[in-house]
C-alpha cells in the first residue's frame, strides 16, 4: 500500500501507528461521502488531510472523533477497534473550526471542563501549565466573548490538550483568522506540536497551511484519497492532475506539467537542456514580490510564468519562448 | 425621525388608552371609600391598604406566591425535557410546535370545562378507574389545590416550553460536542452546558408563567370550587358580589406592586449573572 514506504523510512516499525483508517465508508441517505479510505498516522507526527469542500476531509475527522458511526471499515485507535465508542470514549479531542468554547465560562473554566469530566482532581498544575503554553496567562478570568479571535483559538487548543489526547484532530481551526494572524498561528502551531509531542491530524482546504505545517498529507477528493505522502512528494510528484492542480497552480504544456515557479521567459529559444516553446505575452500583473505573466502558445493552450521583479519587462503582445528544465516537469498518470 | 414617530404613535395610543388610563382608575379607585350599591365615592382614605394586614387576606396572599412558584416549577421540570425534545427531532420539529400551541385554538374557559368533565366525580378518569376495578369509591380529583395546580400548569405550560425551546434552537450544535469530546456524558452536558446555555429562555419562561399565575382567577375559581381562593378571586369578588370596588383597587395595586418588586429583582439578579 501507499503509505507503508513512507511510514518505514520516518518512524520505528515496531511503533504501533496512533491512528489508522481502515477502508472507512460513509453514506448519508443514499449519498457516499466516503468511499473506503485507508491511512495511517505514525504516533507524534502532524499529519493533515487536504482537500477541497465536500472532500470528505470533515467527515473522516468526525468519525474519528466519534461523532459519527462508519457506514463500514475500521477506525482503530492505539491498535484497538473504535467504531462504536461514544466520543466521551475516546482519547481523541477536537480544535473546532468554530472553536466551540463554552461562552458561560471563564477561560480558566473552559480548560478545566474535560479534567473535570475525566475526574481528574489535581488538576491546578495541569490548567497552569496549559495556559503557559498557549499564552493566556493573566486572562484565565475572561469569558469568550471578551477575547480576540487568536485568543478563542488558543482557549480551544488548551482546552483539548491539556487532556494530552492520543490524536489532537483540528477541524480548518486557522480559517476564521485573518491572514497575518493565520501565518503566525501556522508556525506556532507546528511549534506547539513539537513542544508536546502529541499527534495532530489538521482538516484544511488550504494547501498552503497543509504543505507549511505537514510530516505527511493526504490529499482528497470526492470522498476518496488521491495521494498520502510528505509536503515535498506530493507538491513535486503528484500522481494526478487533481492533487497538482490541487497543491499549487500548474501549466499543462504538450502533455506536461510545469508550475509557474519553474516556467521561464525568454526572448531567444533556449536549446541548452531547456524544452522551449515559442509564445505570445497576453497579460502581466504585478503581485509585489514578482510579475504574474500569462503567455498564449501557438498550440492555444495558456501558461503562467512567475518573472521576478527587476529581471527583464515583459510587455503583452510580446513575441517570447516559454521554456523551462526538463527535471521539473511533473509526469502523472 | 418623523417617521419613526408616526410608527409609534399607535402603540402609545394604544397603552396610554388601554393600559395607562386604567391604571389611574385604579389607582384612585384605592383611595376612595366604596359606594353603597357598588362604585366608589368620596372621601379619600388609605382604609383599604389598611384592611388588607388582616392575616386573612395575607394567608391568601402567601397562598397565591406558593400556588404560583409551585406552577412555576412544575411548568419548568416538565416543558424542559419536552423542549429538549422538540429541539432535536430532525423531522417532525414544527410539527411538535404546533400541537404545543393547539390548545390555544380553542377558548380558555372551554378548556377549563374540559378538565371538568375529566375529574369530576362522574368524569372520565373516575368512571374508567371505577369500571377497571382498581378504586370503589371516585377520588377527589376536583375542588382542592391539586386541581388548580393541575389547571395552572396546563394552562400556561406552553409559555414555558416555547422560550426554552427558542433558546435552545440558536444553541451551537458544536457545543453539546465539544462536551462529549472533552470526556462529558450525556448527563453532564445536560448539567454542565445545555441547562446553562438555556438560561435566558428558562428566566424568560418562569416570568411568563409566574405572572399570569398569580393573578389567575378562573381556574381556581372552576377547579378549586370556591374553597381555594386565591388573590384572583379575592379581587373578582370585590368587584362583584362584594361591591367593594376600593378594597378590590387596593388589593389590585398591591398585587401589581410585589410582582414588580418580585420580576424585577430576578431579572436584575439574571443580568449580573449574564453580565
Amino acid at each position: 500500500m501507499l503509505y507503508d514506504r513512507h511510514e518505514l523510512r520516518r518512524v520505528d516499525p515496531r511503533m504501533k501507528p496512533v491512528l489508522e483508517l481502515r477502508s472507512l465508508v460513509k453514506d448519508y441517505t443514499g449519498q457516499r461521502a466516503l468511499a473506503g479510505i485507508s491511512l495511517s498516522i505514525p504516533r507524534g507526527s502532524f499529519f493533515s488531510l487536504l482537500g477541497p469542500s465536500g472532500s470528505g476531509k470533515t467527515t473522516t475527522l468526525r468519525m474519528i472523533a466519534g461523532f459519527e458511526e462508519p457506514t463500514s471499515g475500521d477506525v482503530l485507535i492505539n491498535g484497538e477497534v473504535v467504531n462504536c465508542r461514544k466520543p466521551y470514549e475516546r482519547n481523541v479531542s477536537t480544535v473546532f473550526q468554530s472553536y466551540a468554547l463554552f461562552p458561560h465560562l471563564s477561560v480558566r473554566s473552559n480548560i478545566e471542563f474535560g479534567l473535570k469530566r475525566h475526574g481528574i482532581a489535581d488538576s491546578e498544575a495541569r490548567v497552569v501549565d496549559a495556559i503557559k503554553l498557549v499564552g493566556l496567562i493573566g486572562k484565565e478570568g475572561r469569558r469568550p466573548a471578551q477575547l480576540s479571535g487568536g485568543e478563542r483559538q488558543r482557549v480551544a487548543l488548551a482546552r483539548s490538550l491539556v487532556l494530552a489526547p492520543d490524536v489532537l484532530l483540528l477541524d480548518e481551526p486557522l480559517a476564521a483568522l485573518d491572514r497575518n494572524l493565520r501565518k503566525q498561528m501556522r508556525a506556532e502551531l507546528k511549534t506547539m506540536q513539537r513542544r508536546v509531542g502529541i499527534t495532530f491530524l489538521l482538516v484544511t482546504h488550504d494547501q498552503e497551511e497543509a504543505l507549511s505545517m505537514s510530516d505527511q498529507l493526504a490529499v482528497m477528493n470526492e470522498g476518496r484519497i488521491e495521494q498520502i505522502g510528505s509536503p515535498e512528494e506530493v507538491y513535486l510528484h503528484p500522481r494526478s492532475k487533481f492533487v497538482a492542480g490541487f497543491l499549487g497552480a500548474v501549466n499543462w504544456i504538450d502533455g506536461v506539467g510545469v508550475r509557474p515557479e519553474v516556467t521561464r521567459l525568454a526572448r531567444e529559444s533556449q536549446n541548452h537542456g531547456s524544452k522551449s516553446f515559442p509564445a505570445i505575452v497576453t497579460d502581466s500583473v504585478f503581485l509585489g514580490d514578482c510579475f504574474q505573466v500569462v503567455v498564449r502558445l501557438n498550440s492555444g493552450e495558456e501558461a503562467v510564468a512567475q518573472v521576478h521583479r527587476g529581471s527583464t519587462v515583459f510587455q503583452p503582445g510580446e513575441a517570447v519562448h516559454v521554456c523551462w528544465n526538463p527535471a521539473d516537469e511533473i509526469t502523472v498518470s | 425621525m418623523k417617521l419613526r414617530f408616526w410608527f409609534i404613535l399607535p402603540t402609545w395610543v394604544w397603552l396610554t388608552g388601554l393600559f395607562g388610563a386604567p391604571f389611574a382608575i385604579v389607582l384612585a379607585y384605592s383611595f376612595l371609600t366604596r359606594g353603597y350599591y357598588g362604585g366608589v365615592v368620596q372621601p379619600w382614605t388609605l382604609e383599604n391598604y389598611q384592611r388588607l394586614v388582616d392575616p386573612l387576606y395575607l394567608r391568601i396572599l402567601l397562598r397565591s406566591f406558593i400556588m404560583a412558584f409551585a406552577a412555576t416549577g412544575l411548568c419548568l421540570i416538565l416543558a424542559f425535557p419536552a423542549a429538549v425534545f422538540i429541539s432535536r427531532s430532525a423531522k417532525h420539529k414544527h410539527l411538535y410546535i404546533q400541537l404545543v400551541m393547539l390548545p390555544f385554538w380553542t377558548s380558555f374557559l372551554v378548556r377549563t370545562y374540559a378538565w371538568l368533565f375529566l375529574l369530576r366525580d362522574t368524569g372520565l378518569v373516575n368512571t374508567v378507574l371505577q369500571r377497571v376495578g382498581i378504586i370503589h369509591s371516585p377520588l377527589p380529583l376536583l375542588y382542592n389545590d391539586g386541581a388548580v395546580l393541575l389547571g395552572l400548569v396546563y394552562a400556561y405550560l406552553p409559555f414555558m416550553v416555547l422560550p426554552i425551546y427558542a433558546t435552545l434552537e440558536r444553541l451551537d450544535p458544536s457545543l453539546p460536542e465539544a462536551a462529549a469530546d472533552l470526556g462529558a456524558r450525556p448527563w453532564a452536558t445536560l448539567l454542565h452546558v445545555i441547562v446553562p446555555l438555556s438560561r435566558p429562555g428558562i428566566v424568560a419562561g418562569a416570568v411568563l408563567v409566574f405572572i399570569p399565575c398569580l393573578g389567575a382567577y378562573l381556574t381556581p375559581d372552576l377547579l378549586g370550587g370556591g374553597r381555594t381562593v386565591l388573590v384572583g378571586n379575592l379581587v373578582q369578588a370585590q368587584f362583584t358580589t362584594g361591591r367593594d370596588w376600593p378594597f378590590g383597587s387596593a388589593v389590585s395595586m398591591i398585587l401589581m406592586l410585589l410582582v414588580t418588586i418580585l420580576v424585577w429583582a430576578f431579572l436584575r439578579r439574571e443580568s449580573e449573572h449574564l453580565a
